[in-house]
């Protein structure tokens, strides 16, 4: 009973991580229809802005945090500018922009190699320090990966409910030329969705680097294919089932391994979980929990 | 400089290049002609290397039945994908597809008693055994070399001859896809590209066509698989890895989609840009050290995929009207 409690915090710890990621990849996914396949990088983006803040410039891990969102966020917003925006204008199609996400994420990870290089790093910070909760042990960042993850996913969820941004968001997703004929600035929402993926990305990677304690520039990719089976289990196009769909698929990953399942699926093969989930949810049900009808093939 | 004429290693250059063609274009069957987004290609060659491999070291398989079983695996799990490729829109099957060739190497990674694990083919004989499945394939690479030798005299090396063999191969594959593609079939083949539903309007049975086209592109890539095989003597699961499927792509798209011989000609400007940027010793290359540049060599790569879709996606060869999905 014990070991299924703390399987179950580890599931809700990687769904956390996993669901920041999905709400990105779902928002952009949903005004733009586009898939980033570069997302896992964006992760590492903020992993290793903090990394440089934490280690190299000596900052507290809080301030590492800040600097990682700020400066994802930013790198996010110039990639809109420079590389999307400008392609899109060019009249560039689902396919051309895949292939130029696959593009981005090779020019993004290997710029993080060459100047990081291929060695696994980890944060100035004390990974020994864990709390016990009866039966289950909780280590400081998980911990802190749930409940900043919690906070700020409710905030964002509140934020696109309430606000007037969220509702163009909503709108432009829904119907993007009506939204645009109705007066709703496409450009500047467009840079909005950008600006909250990528902040939302580089708190993931932060997390991501704290939990697994050591990290490479490679993480990120790892992370990718779980992130689209959670939007995909959500429904996609709905940023309040990729976090349903991330706690979902952290929780099924890490529990599978629980013994009372005949033995349990060996831990190696969690990521393979995850991509079975994805595909039983693409063949009985393509639109996932939250989703709106899809046309199939 | 002397490394840049190193014939050996330009052989060997040529050797890899041809590998790629073959594996590009069982891609370009599956994409170029019936549009269908394939990004695990790569699973294919695990799969055919990995069954070579298995049925020679364990069952004393002759190579050429080996060989078939293979390819016939191999084609066996592409058809596997023409169920998911039939319900996905293209995007989400490219993901599946992605997922599926992870999976694949998740299996050859941790199933040790069947790959060898992650030690890699010299572990396929069981622990305390150093297993190699090559001694056939290198006595028959002997014997071509020897009468290159007959033709050529000493520049006939290992390497030459095994450039010989590849692109032979290579060469009548690419023919016979043409004809393949020039013929009724072929044309289905397009009509399903450019609007399934209409195909299917002309009573042509859409869903066999695709898994036709997905498990003859799985045997082309399993040819790629074992050729890898023999040209390395060994591999591990990591040899078989998205980066492979991404270069195929690279391939298809820079050669031209939908134009088989842009392949070969994809195929070795890719191999030729990739192992030439070694050599130059001029800013901004100098500043970086060899480990470094594998990195530039990769942000290359993605710069190229970004220009070729923002200035020329039809590729060298292509043409404008036949982009496919745009």
């Amino acid at each position: 009973m014990g070991e299924l409690a703390q399987l179950i915090v580890n599931g809700l710890v990687t769904g956390s991580i996993i669901a920041l990621g999905a709400v990105g990849v779902s928002l952009i996914y949903g005004i733009l229809r586009i898939i980033n396949f570069a997302h896992g990088d964006y992760l590492m983006v903020g992993a290793y802005l903090a990394l440089l803040a934490n280690v190299t410039l000596h900052a507290g891990m809080v301030v590492a945090t800040l600097v990682a969102v700020a400066g994802t966020l930013a790198v996010s917003v110039l990639l809109e500018l420079a590389c999307w925006r400008p392609l899109r204008r060019k009249g560039a199609g689902t396919f051309s922009l895949f292939i130029v996400a696959i593009g981005l994420a090779l020019i993004l990870r290997n710029l993080i190699l060459l100047v990081a290089g291929a060695e696994p790093s980890r944060y100035d910070v004390d990974v020994f320090q864990a709390y016990a909760l009866g039966p289950i042990r909780l280590a400081q960042s998980q911990l802190i990966s749930i409940a900043l993850a919690a906070v700020v996913l409710l905030a964002v969820g509140a934020a696109l409910s309430r606000s007037t941004v969220g509702k163009a968001l909503r709108a432009l997703a829904d119907n993007g030329p009506l939204a645009a004929v109705a007066g709703i600035d496409v450009d500047r929402m467009v840079v909005i969705t950008w600006a909250i993926a990528g902040a939302l990305a580089g708190l993931a990677g932060v997390l991501l680097g704290l939990v697994q304690v050591s990290f490479d520039p490679n993480a990120g990719f790892l992370l990718l294919l779980p992130i689209f089976a959670a939007v995909i289990l959500g429904g996609i196009g709905s940023a309040y089932g990729a976090l349903v769909g991330g706690l979902a698929l952290g929780l099924a990953m890490e529990v599978s391994t629980w013994s009372g399942f005949a033995g349990g699926v060996s831990p190696v093969y969690k990521p393979v979980v995850a991509f079975a989930l994805l595909a039983v949810v693409l063949l009985v049900r393509p639109r996932g929990l939250f989703g709106r009808e899809l046309r199939a093939a | 400089m002397s490394a840049l004429l190193n014939a050996d290693f330009w052989a060997f250059v040529g050797v890899i290049a041809g590998i790629y063609t073959i594996l590009a274009l069982g891609l370009q069957l599956q994409f170029g002609f019936t549009g269908l987004l394939n990004f695990g290609q790569v699973a294919f060659m695990a799969i055919a290397a990995y069954t070579m491999a298995i049925l020679v070291v364990r069952a004393d398989a002759p190579l050429p039945l080996a060989v078939v079983a293979a390819l016939a695996v191999a084609a066996l799990f592409g058809l596997g994908l023409a169920l998911p490729a039939l319900r996905l829109r293209a995007d989400f099957f490219a993901i599946v597809t992605i997922a599926f060739g992870e999976v694949i190497r998740y299996l050859a990674l941790n199933e040790q008693g069947l790959t060898g694990g992650a030690q890699g083919t010299i572990a396929l004989a069981g622990s305390g055994q150093v297993a190699n499945y090559n001694l056939e394939w290198l006595r028959f690479q002997r014997d071509v070399q020897e009468r290159l030798e007959g033709v050529i005299g000493s520049a006939a090396t290992r390497d030459v001859a095994m450039l010989a063999i590849v692109w032979l191969v290579a060469l009548v594959l690419i023919v016979l896809l043409q004809v393949m593609v020039r013929s009724p079939w072929g044309r289905v083949l397009r009509a399903i590209r450019e609007d399934e539903d209409a195909a299917g309007a002309l009573a042509k049975r859409v869903p066999s066509y695709k898994a036709q086209s997905l498990a003859i592109g799985a045997a082309l890539g399993g040819v790629a698989g074992v050729l890898y095989a023999f040209e390395f003597s060994f591999f591990s699961p990591n040899d078989f890895d998205p980066l492979t499927t991404f270069f195929a792509w690279t391939i298809v798209i820079l050669g031209g989609t939908a134009r088989t011989w842009g392949v070969p000609l994809g195929a070795l400007l890719f191999g030729v840009i990739f192992a030439g940027t070694r050599f130059f010793d001029f800013p901004p290359f100098s500043l970086f050290g060899s480990a470094d540049r594998a990195y530039l060599r990769l942000i290359i790569v993605g710069a190229v995929l970004i220009g070729l879709m923002a200035f020329r996606p039809q590729g060298i060869l292509g043409r404008r009207e036949e982009l496919v999905l745009e």
